[in-house]
This record gives structure tokens, C-alpha cells and sequence, in this order.
């Protein structure tokens, strides 16, 4: 451990780090640019310049490996006048359209040039001008502003595997571009807003919308995949204006996918914002007494035939509301699984047992049915920062994908995980010699019919390479609705034998077996197959589920109630209001509980901490939020049988996967540049 | 003056053969098997002893940097690079021994890679050079048909292959780590420096940059021995150095000479003096482009190496001398090398991206006058925020010739100012 004295005070640190960084730990603030924790070194901004004892001219410190002895300045004379020399290079062709720009108030130049810049220009040239660039819907370029930090272009070459951005040209002709006009084609390309030190590249959608300062931030956790996300609401009143990423080294670091990010806009349209009845087969607006009432009356006229289905954003706080009235009406049911996706006897079977940050331990990845990439792409990060580092096999059963990764493609189907289970082929070695396999099945892969046997011969496969011992658990199931985990931890699903599943519900509707179908949000199954049933349908967006629905219970978005979610490994994570429901809407467990009044089963809760107490009753695990915990390993069973049809990826639109997603207009338009022929508008449109 | 048996390049200006036959008549390729069984450490100390300094500007004593290079490799290889993109404004040594004594050089990378254990070199050479690179391929196939490299090189024992790589006309790509990123194929940007290329260079291996004319002396220095490099010029610049003289010169020429000869008689004896006499001199620049300019005044007494022009504020560079007469607009010269540093700027780093833009600029206004007195001392300043806070050299090289004619130039500088006022008054 190197010993360094910095202005005067000794400090002992870890070798290996940067002054910069060393600096840091001794309290001193650097001024950096380019420099980024999660980025690879550039040097190139220069603010971070340090005197050292015996050099003959100030370091950058970000770029400088400590070593013993050293002895480092950060306030002297000479320090000070480098940073001033090198903020009056940075503003002199750095526009001064602060008032205009979308950075105002966040952005780092303006926030330096307070400590390192002059009252004044001395700069009496022309400036320059950049021609703007186009980089997709979502990244709005004002590239005049740019100040060559070329944090964007690391951001897409390393984390987000798409080598796509670059600089053209030389010294002051040097831009920051695509070379060849295109959007970026990275499903995380939003984060190089976040990046940007200055207003270079900011947010298409939220452009001058709102500042900064008028804003209020409540941290929360995104729902539209199973990462959960930590991210941070930006409201005005009761609009959301932007979401952010939230740092958590152990979820998403700083990174955010593009849905998770600007699917907002979704927030705004399509709302459910009053109860509505169906009469003489159109919906009528009605008022929250009458709809309960009628409600209360087909659910306890059903006596018992009735089916639950909870769709793949519902909170835990709701499930638990609803599964408690299920119960109370003699109902089991119930089922959280809208694809009927396989799961084990204990929680190792569904949930992803090494963990997001667990993924930099591994030195094995298999991929099986899963394109991680659509299905959790901050996970793909965490993948390909893994395989950045080197030293990592991966592998993939199900059509061929561009990961941003190498992949030994295995085979299309579950025969290739025969093989491998027969310990066939270069791979079955790479596995087995691996000291820390993981082994990822997707949500998409376990939904099949033979789900279940591919669930048994994954954990199989499992065990055969040592992939589960006490200190590792290689064993992975990638879930991709938010609501799956939680829904399982808490039993939201049919109790036994006789009980039916989504599948069975919808049909055992169809065949007028049930009288009544309660989805909860649930919009991603065949809603016009339940035949005459009495359909409620609760939730926020009236999408399909909405259409089919004989009462709508209009319901809170994951950004307007207080919740919890599990992700997919496990971890227990509390979203947080930022708005309030839009029109009558309520959050989700209320209205539960005040259906069970009106049927006069009332359920034992009145406040949230109640029902949090009740969640905890069920599953202790509930009791301890944002904490992973090791989950038992458990028989594995009969190996299922399985068939060698092809795997499909679930997700064949990553901008449209759920009733947020599809009612967003700037989803909409990222879909038509994504998959669309071309992507240039036209006509009319143009 | 420097005796005829002294010089080293002795078909400096192609009057003889310069392919294989002609070069083994010369002396080259006598003996290699013998210099290589001198051992790796030997050669080093040698060329340490022998006093060479970097040929391409820096002057940093060659054997020292060879010896920084690994003694056992990891695993990893180790490289050669030949830095043959001589592109600094006013030099045109390396191009001669290229077109005219290609095999020094050649052989001169195979005792060096052997000496840093490298099995592979490359040269990279300015893409302008068409001719050149044409004798010097030449010259390299030659020496694989003869076996004197290629496996067994020489009947040493040692495998060694050599490469030569066309540059595409940056400036930027003779910075030696700008060098290698340009060699593997990337943006010619200078790299961050630690690590030094000594321990990742070229792919991430132990590589070593050095210069055509170092490399191309190391053979000759083996031979005749370190104590008769040694004994040339001054201590601590010693050996002999090919000199570019060009401008107001009545012969303008490249010339191999003595180290520490002084700057007067190098010009009078070999370039035909000063057009017009040694008193119709004004400045002389005597370092390539990126050193400061020299006053009549000084140059009367300077010898021509390191120390002697780092004490005058200046220094030997590539020792290009370019000489003005009093004929001539200094403000104007400076402003168009001014020009050129802004144009070959790499744009990496904000000072020298934004600075050499700033700095030429108003360099072009002093040139008419357009600017006011005090505005001297604001360029001034510039340069000096520029200096010393760069990822390369570059940004140095663009601050100092204007640090020069501020230094020695400020009144000619002042009376334009003065005059161009008058005239817009008077107007």
C-alpha cells in the first residue's frame, strides 16, 4: 500500500489507483471532465492537472498511477493557473448559451467555471460552430457546445458495445459523430445525456420542457423489465418529466436502459382515470361507489368460480391485497405467471442466484433461450464488462444474437443442452473447467410447453459442472416482468392441484366454467378468450385488458404509489410516490381493500404498514429490502422431457413490451428507427 | 571540420550505389554476425558509452531508453518502430539516408531489436516518401535474399523480420506513441504516457521508438568503437549529426558534421553563408520548426548542439536550421508555422486543441498590426497556458517559436501595432 502526501497530509492507499482518485479519498475535490469511474481513462480534458514533487510540469491526475512517495500538490499556484489556463481553452469556443441550453443548472462546465473561470472573455476571435448530428429520437446534439471529452464515445464503445461513435477531424476541427448518419443502434444509448459533462448531447424528449431546479426527485425503482432498476423521478406537479438512473453498484450501477428512461411519456396517455361499467356493451363512465358495488355483487354472486391473473407490473403490496380476497372468496385461482413460465420448488428455481454483480465473479456464462440484450439490458452491461476484463467463456442455446459479446452459438434448441448434459463438445469443457459457471435460462425459454423439463435439465446441467456449491450459485433464471418474483415469493400462484393457472383460467372462462376473471394489470394474455365472463379489469392503462373488461378499476403506475417490487435476483425494492394517480385513480392495494368492504370480507389492513406487516407474515423476506439473500438449493427432480423445437426470444420489440411502453409515443418512434425499413421520416411525416 | 573518415554517411547525396553492392563497398553489412555476438548488454553499454543522444529532437540518450526495455520478455514480444515520418517542418535528413543509404539503416534495426531482444521491427515512414520507400524496400528485400535478415539473420542465429508501414501525412504521427496508435491502425492520437512504451507499446508489448538517423549510426558507432564516437564534439553531445541548412543560405544543404560546430561556420563553410553577408542575417531558426528563433546576436557565437541551444532558450531539435535574412517578414514566418501547428493539432487534448487556434490567430493579426501592445502579453500568457499542460509535445512545439519572437522580436512586434494604428488614424 503506497504512502502519499497530499497538500501536506499523508495518506496510506490501495495500489493501483490513480492520484486522482487517491486525492479523493484525502478529501481533495479534483475538477474533471473527462475522467469517469466507470469509463476507461482518457486524459485528454486536462482540469485534473496536480503538481508532483520532481516532475517537471503538472500531471493529469487522473491518468496517474500513485506511487510511493509521491508528493502531490492540489492548491497550489501552479495548480490553480493550469486550471485556469485550461477552463479559458474550454469556454473560448464553448457557446454562452447558457439561458437556452438544456444543461442549464446540471452542467459541469457551468459548475466549474465558477471555482476556475474568469469574469471575463480575453478571447476576441470568432468562435466556432459545429454542425449538429443526428444520433437517433432519444439524443438531441447541440455540437457546438462540445468540449471533446469523449466520454460519449467510450460510453458506446465499452459499456454499451456498440462501436459507433468517434471523432473526425483534427485539433479544432475534431467532431464527435457517427461518421455515417445513423441512430445509435444500442438499446442504452440515453446514458450518454447522463455523461455529458456540458449540453452537447441532451434528452430529445424532455428538451426545454423543464430546469433542472424546478423539478422534485424522488427515488424509486423501474418495473419495466426485471432488473429493477434504481432510478430517480423528476416531476413537476403531477407530470413526470424525466427519469434517471440512480447509482447501485450491486443493480444497475449508473446505467439505465432507453425504456426504462423515456418510456415516461407513456405516463400521459391512455390513462385510466375513472371507473367505468360496461352497459349494453359499451363502457360508461361511473363513479367509484357504483362500480364497487357491482363488482362486490358479480364476485360474490360467482361463489367461488372465479380467477385471478396478476399482469407482470403489479406490486407486491396489491398481490397480497388481492390474494387475501381471492382467499376470502374461497378461490385459489390465482396466478402472477401471465406466460405460465415453469418454476421449482424453492426460490433457487426462479430467481437469478449469483447475482447482477455476481456476474464479475463468473468465468463461464451459458445463455439459454434468453436474449439478455432485449430482455434486461443493463444485465448485457454487466456481461460485457465481465467479458471486457477477459478470462470469460460465453455461450448461447437459442438463435443466433449480437450480445456486444463473443458467443460460442451452441444450437437453436434444447437438444444443444442435451449434448451439453452429455458432456459433448468444446463448451461441455469450457464448463466444466470453469471454476465459477453461471448458467442463465430465460423467462422465455421456461414459458414453453416443455418449460418444465427444460427448467430440470438446466439445473441439472447445474449441478453436473459444480455450478452450485456453498460460496456459488451458478444457477440463473433471468426474469423479465417485474412483478414474477415477488409474485412467487409471496404464493401468488394456484395453491393446488385443482387450482387453475393463467392458462386455465382463461380457458375454464371461455368454456363459462368461471363467471368471473380479476387481471390485475393484466394485458399480455388472449383477452378474448374468456367468453361471457364477468371480466375487472384494475389497472392504469386501457390497453387490451381495458378493451375486454365489463368494469375497469382504474389503478396507480408504478410512479404514482408507494410499492414494492422483487427483482430478479431476489432483492426486495421499494418504489416510492413521485405523482399522484391521475383522476379518481388509486393505488392498487387500496382499492382491493375496499372491494373486500363492499363484499363485506374485509381484509385486516388499513394503512400501508399493514399490509407490508401482512407481506412479511407470508415471506420474512419482505422485512428486508434492498438485500439479496442466498436462497437454499433443492432437489432437482426428474429430468422433464423436453422437445427440440427452436427457442423464440420473448421480446420481439424491446420498445414495446408492456401497456407503459406501448402507449409511448417516443417508443413508438425509437420502434419505427429500430425495426422499421427506414428509418428517415417521409411525406407526409417529414 | 569534420574529416571525410569521420562521416558515416558517406553516400549522403547518392552519388554511388546505394543498393546491397554499393553499401558492402562502403562498409556496411562487414562484420554484423561479430557486432551481434558482442551480447545484448554489451551493445547497450556501448551505445551508452558512445554519448548518442535521439536523433529526433528530444535528444535522449538512445542506449539509456534501449535499456529500459525488458531483459527477459514476459511472453510478451518485443518491438522495434523506426520512426521514419520525418515531418518536421525544414528537416529532410532522414529521407537521404532512406533513398541513399537505405541498408545503415537496416542494418542498424537489426542490432538494435537484437540488442532489445526483438525479433520484429517496423519502420514507419512519412507517406510522402514515395521514392524513398521504394529504395527502401528495395534495400529490405535485398537484405532477406541475402539472408542477412529474415531467419538466421546474418548466420547469427537470430530470426528477425522487418516491416515498413506507410504513414498517411499527419504530423501528429511522429509523436512516438501517436506513432504506434497510427501503426495499429487506429487515429494518430498520442497515448497517455505512464505506461511508457518500454512496457506497453505497440499491441501492448515492450516497443522502442526511435529515430532513422539514431538507429542507422548504432552499426558504424559498434564498429569503430564508442571511444571515437565519444571523441567527437563537446561532452555529453557528442558523435556526428546530419544538419539541414535551408533559406537565405547561397547553398542550401544537408551536411553531416561535428557535433558542437559552431552555428556560424557550419553555415559559412558548407552552405555558402548568408545570402548577402553574415550581417544581412535576422534570426535563424536552428532546430526544425518547434524551437524558438535565434537573433543575429546570438547566432554569432551558438554551437550547434543540445546544451549549448537549450542555454539560449532554444534547442537543437532535429538540428534543421532554417536561416531568414533581414529580408524577411519574422512576424509572417512565425505566423505561418503558427498555422501549420494549429492545422496538424490532434485535437485530444483542450489546450493545444483550443490554444493553437487562439494562438494563431493572433499571430495573424500581429502580422498586420491589428492588435494592441498588450495583446502581446495576452499571446504571451497563451502560450505559456499551452506549455507544459499538453499529453504530447506538440502543444511545446506550437507555444515556443512564439515565445521566441516575443523574446527577441517584442519591439518589431510593437512598431507594427504602432504603425498599422497610425494608418488607420491617418485614413
Amino acid at each position: 500500500m503506497p504512502t502519499l502526501t497530499i497538500d501536506g497530509e499523508e495518506i496510506e492507499v490501495e495500489a493501483g489507483l490513480t492520484v486522482l482518485q487517491a486525492c479523493e479519498l484525502a478529501g481533495k475535490e479534483i475538477p474533471r471532465f473527462c475522467y469517469h469511474e466507470r469509463l476507461s481513462v482518457a486524459g485528454n480534458c486536462r482540469m485534473c492537472l496536480v503538481e508532483m514533487e520532481r516532475a517537471p510540469k503538472p500531471i493529469a491526475s487522473c491518468a496517474m498511477p500513485v506511487g510511493e512517495g509521491m508528493v502531490i500538490k492540489t492548491d497550489s499556484e501552479l495548480v490553480k493557473r493550469a486550471r485556469e489556463g485550461v477552463m479559458e481553452f474550454l469556454l473560448i469556443n464553448h457557446p454562452l448559451d447558457c439561458p437556452i441550453c438544456d444543461q442549464g443548472g446540471e452542467c459541469d462546465l457551468q459548475d466549474q467555471a465558477m471555482g476556475y473561470g474568469m469574469d471575463k472573455s480575453r478571447f476576441v476571435e470568432n468562435k466556432r460552430a459545429v454542425k449538429d448530428k443526428y444520433l437517433g429520437p432519444l439524443v438531441s446534439t447541440i455540437m457546438t457546445r462540445c468540449i471533446h471529452c469523449t466520454r460519449c464515445i467510450r460510453f458506446a464503445q465499452e459499456v454499451a458495445g456498440v462501436p459507433e461513435l468517434g471523432a473526425t477531424g483534427r485539433g479544432e476541427h475534431m467532431e464527435v459523430g457517427t461518421y455515417v448518419e445513423k441512430a445509435l443502434s444500442s438499446e442504452m444509448s440515453g446514458n450518454i445525456v447522463d455523461l455529458c459533462p456540458v449540453g452537447a448531447l441532451t434528452s430529445k424528449p424532455y428538451a426545454f420542457t423543464a430546469r433542472s431546479w424546478e423539478l422534485k426527485k424522488t427515488e424509486s425503482i423501474d418495473v419495466l423489465d426485471a432488473v429493477g432498476c434504481n432510478i430517480r423521478i423528476d416531476t413537476r406537479g403531477s407530470e413526470v418529466m424525466r427519469i434517471l438512473p440512480r447509482n447501485n453498484d450491486d443493480v444497475n450501477e449508473e446505467w439505465i436502459s432507453d425504456k426504462t428512461r423515456h418510456a415516461c411519456d407513456g405516463l400521459k396517455r391512455q390513462r385510466l382515470d375513472q371507473p367505468y361499467l360496461r352497459k349494453n356493451g359499451k363502457l360508461v363512465a361511473a363513479d367509484w361507489p357504483e362500480v364497487l358495488t357491482a363488482v362486490a355483487g358479480r364476485m360474490n354472486a360467482a361463489d367461488g368460480k372465479i380467477g385471478a391473473i396478476a399482469g407482470d407490473l403489479a406490486d407486491c403490496e396489491a398481490m397480497t391485497a388481492m390474494m387475501d380476497l381471492m382467499a376470502a372468496t374461497g378461490s385459489s385461482n390465482i396466478d402472477c405467471r401471465q406466460d405460465g413460465g415453469a418454476f421449482g420448488d424453492t426460490r433457487a428455481s426462479y430467481i437469478f442466484n449469483s447475482t447482477i454483480a455476481g456476474i464479475e465473479d463468473a468465468d463461464a456464462v451459458l445463455l439459454i433461450g434468453t436474449n439478455p440484450r432485449w430482455e434486461a439490458p443493463v444485465l448485457n452491461a454487466r456481461i460485457r464488462k465481465r467479458y471486457l476484463r477477459g478470462g470469460v467463456a460465453a455461450g448461447l442455446i437459442g438463435p443466433e444474437l449480437d450480445l456486444t459479446y463473443d458467443l460460442a452459438h451452441l444450437g437453436d434448441g434444447p437438444s444443444a443442452l442435451d449434448d451439453l448434459l452429455a458432456s459433448k463438445g468444446d463448451f461441455a469443457n469450457v464448463l466444466k473447467q470453469a471454476s465459477k459457471p453461471m448458467i442463465i435460462i430465460g423467462s422465455g425459454a421456461l414459458a414453453r410447453d416443455d418449460g418444465a423439463g427444460l427448467l430440470a435439465k438446466a439445473r441439472q446441467l447445474a449441478e453436473k459442472i459444480g455450478a452450485v456449491s456453498d460460496d456459488w450459485n451458478g444457477f440463473n433464471v433471468l426474469q423479465r416482468a417485474a412483478s414474477r418474483v415477488g409474485g412467487l415469493d409471496l404464493g401468488f400462484v394456484p395453491k393446488n392441484k385443482s387450482s387453475l393457472d393463467t392458462a386455465g383460467i382463461i380457458a375454464a372462462a371461455g368454456r363459462g366454467k368461471l363467471d368471473v376473471v380479476y387481471l390485475l394489470g393484466a394485458d399480455e394474455i388472449d383477452t378474448r378468450a374468456m367468453g361471457d365472463a364477468f371480466v375487472i379489469y384494475q389497472g392504469h392503462h386501457g390497453d387490451v385488458g381495458a378493451h375486454r373488461a365489463d368494469a375497469i378499476l382504474p389503478g396507480a403506475a408504478y410512479t404514482e404509489k408507494n410499492a414494492t417490487y422483487v427483482n430478479t435476483e431476489g432483492r426486495v425494492q421499494r418504489a416510492a410516490l413521485a405523482a399522484f394517480p391521475v383522476g379518481e385513480a388509486r393505488e392498487d392495494w387500496a382499492i382491493i381493500r375496499a372491494l373486500s368492504d363492499t363484499m363485506g370480507k374485509k381484509l385486516p389492513y388499513d394503512s400501508l404498514l399493514d399490509v407490508r406487516r401482512r407481506m412479511a407474515d407470508i415471506n420474512p423476506l419482505f422485512a428486508s429490502p434492498d438485500e439479496t439473500s442466498i436462497a437454499p438449493w433443492g432437489n432437482v427432480g426428474d429430468a422433464g422431457t423436453t422437445n427440440d423445437t427452436a427457442f423464440e426470444y420473448p421480446i420481439h420489440n424491446f420498445y414495446m413490451t408492456d401497456v407503459i411502453s406501448r402507449a409511448s409515443e417516443i417508443m413508438a418512434e425509437c420502434t419505427a428507427v429500430a425495426l422499421g425499413d427506414n428509418y428517415s421520416a417521409t411525406g407526409t411525416n417529414g | 571540420m569534420l574529416k571525410d573518415s569521420d562521416r558515416i554517411f558517406t553516400n549522403l547525396y547518392g552519388y554511388h550505389d546505394p543498393y546491397l553492392a554499393g553499401a558492402k563497398s562502403r562498409g556496411d553489412w562487414d562484420g554484423t554476425k561479430k557486432l551481434i555476438e558482442m551480447g545484448r548488454d554489451a551493445i547497450i553499454e556501448d551505445v551508452k558509452d558512445s554519448g548518442l543522444r535521439g536523433r529526433g529532437g528530444a535528444g535522449f540518450s538512445t542506449g539509456l531508453k534501449w535499456s529500459f526495455m525488458p531483459k527477459e520478455s514476459d511472453g510478451r514480444p518485443h518491438y522495434l518502430v523506426v520512426n521514419a515520418d520525418e515531418g518536421e517542418p525544414g528537416t529532410c535528413k532522414d529521407r537521404e539516408i532512406m533513398r541513399h543509404d537505405p541498408h545503415k539503416l537496416i542494418e542498424g534495426c537489426l542490432v538494435a531489436s537484437f540488442a532489445m531482444g526483438a525479433h520484429v521491427a517496423y519502420i514507419y515512414v512519412r507517406g510522402e516518401f514515395y521514392r524513398e520507400i521504394e529504395a527502401l524496400q528495395r534495400a529490405v528485400d535485398e537484405a532477406y535474399d541475402a539472408g542477412l535478415i529474415g531467419k538466421n539473420a546474418c548466420g547469427s542465429g537470430y530470426d528477425f523480420s522487418l516491416h515498413i508501414h506507410r504513414g498517411s501525412g499527419a504530423y501528429i504521427c511522429g509523436e512516438e506513441t501517436a506513432l504506434i496508435e497510427s501503426l495499429e491502425g487506429k487515429k494518430g492520437q498520442p497515448r497517455l504516457k505512464p505506461p511508457f512504451p518500454a512496457n506497453s507499446g505497440l499491441y501492448g508489448c515492450p516497443t522502442t521508438v526511435n529515430n532513422v538517423e539514431s538507429i542507422a549510426v548504432v552499426p558504424t558507432i559498434l564498429r569503430r568503437g564508442k571511444d571515437w564516437f565519444a571523441n567527437l564534439g563537446r561532452a555529453n553531445n557528442t558523435g556526428t549529426k546530419l544538419f539541414n541548412i535551408s533559406g537565405h543560405v547561397e547553398q542550401p544543404c544537408t551536411i553531416e558534421e561535428e557535433m558542437s560546430i559552431p552555428l556560424k561556420d557550419l553555415i559559412e563553410k558548407h552552405a555558402g553563408g548568408v545570402r548577402g553577408g553574415w550581417d544581412n542575417l535576422l534570426a535563424i531558426i536552428p532546430g526544425g520548426a518547434s524551437v524558438p528563433c535565434l537573433p543575429k546576436g546570438i547566432c554569432d557565437t551558438v554551437l550547434m548542439d543540445f546544451d549549448s541551444l537549450r542555454e539560449q532558450q532554444s534547442g537543437l531539435g532535429t538540428a534543421a536550421i532554417m536561416v531568414m535574412d533581414k529580408s524577411t517578414d519574422i512576424v509572417a514566418a512565425i505566423a505561418r508555422l503558427s498555422s501549420f501547428y494549429k492545422h496538424e493539432s490532434c485535437g485530444q487534448c483542450t489546450p493545444c486543441r483550443e490554444g493553437t487556434g487562439w494562438m494563431s490567430r493572433m499571430m495573424s493579426r500581429m502580422v498586420t498590426g491589428n492588435a494592441t501592445v498588450e495583446e502581446i502579453d495576452l499571446l504571451e500568457q497563451v502560450t505559456r497556458q499551452v506549455e507544459g499542460h499538453t499529453i504530447c509535445a506538440l502543444g511545446d512545439a506550437a507555444a515556443w517559436p512564439i515565445q521566441g519572437l516575443i523574446r527577441h522580436f517584442r519591439p518589431e512586434m510593437e512598431a507594427r501595432i504602432d504603425r498599422a494604428k497610425k494608418h488607420a488614424v491617418a485614413a
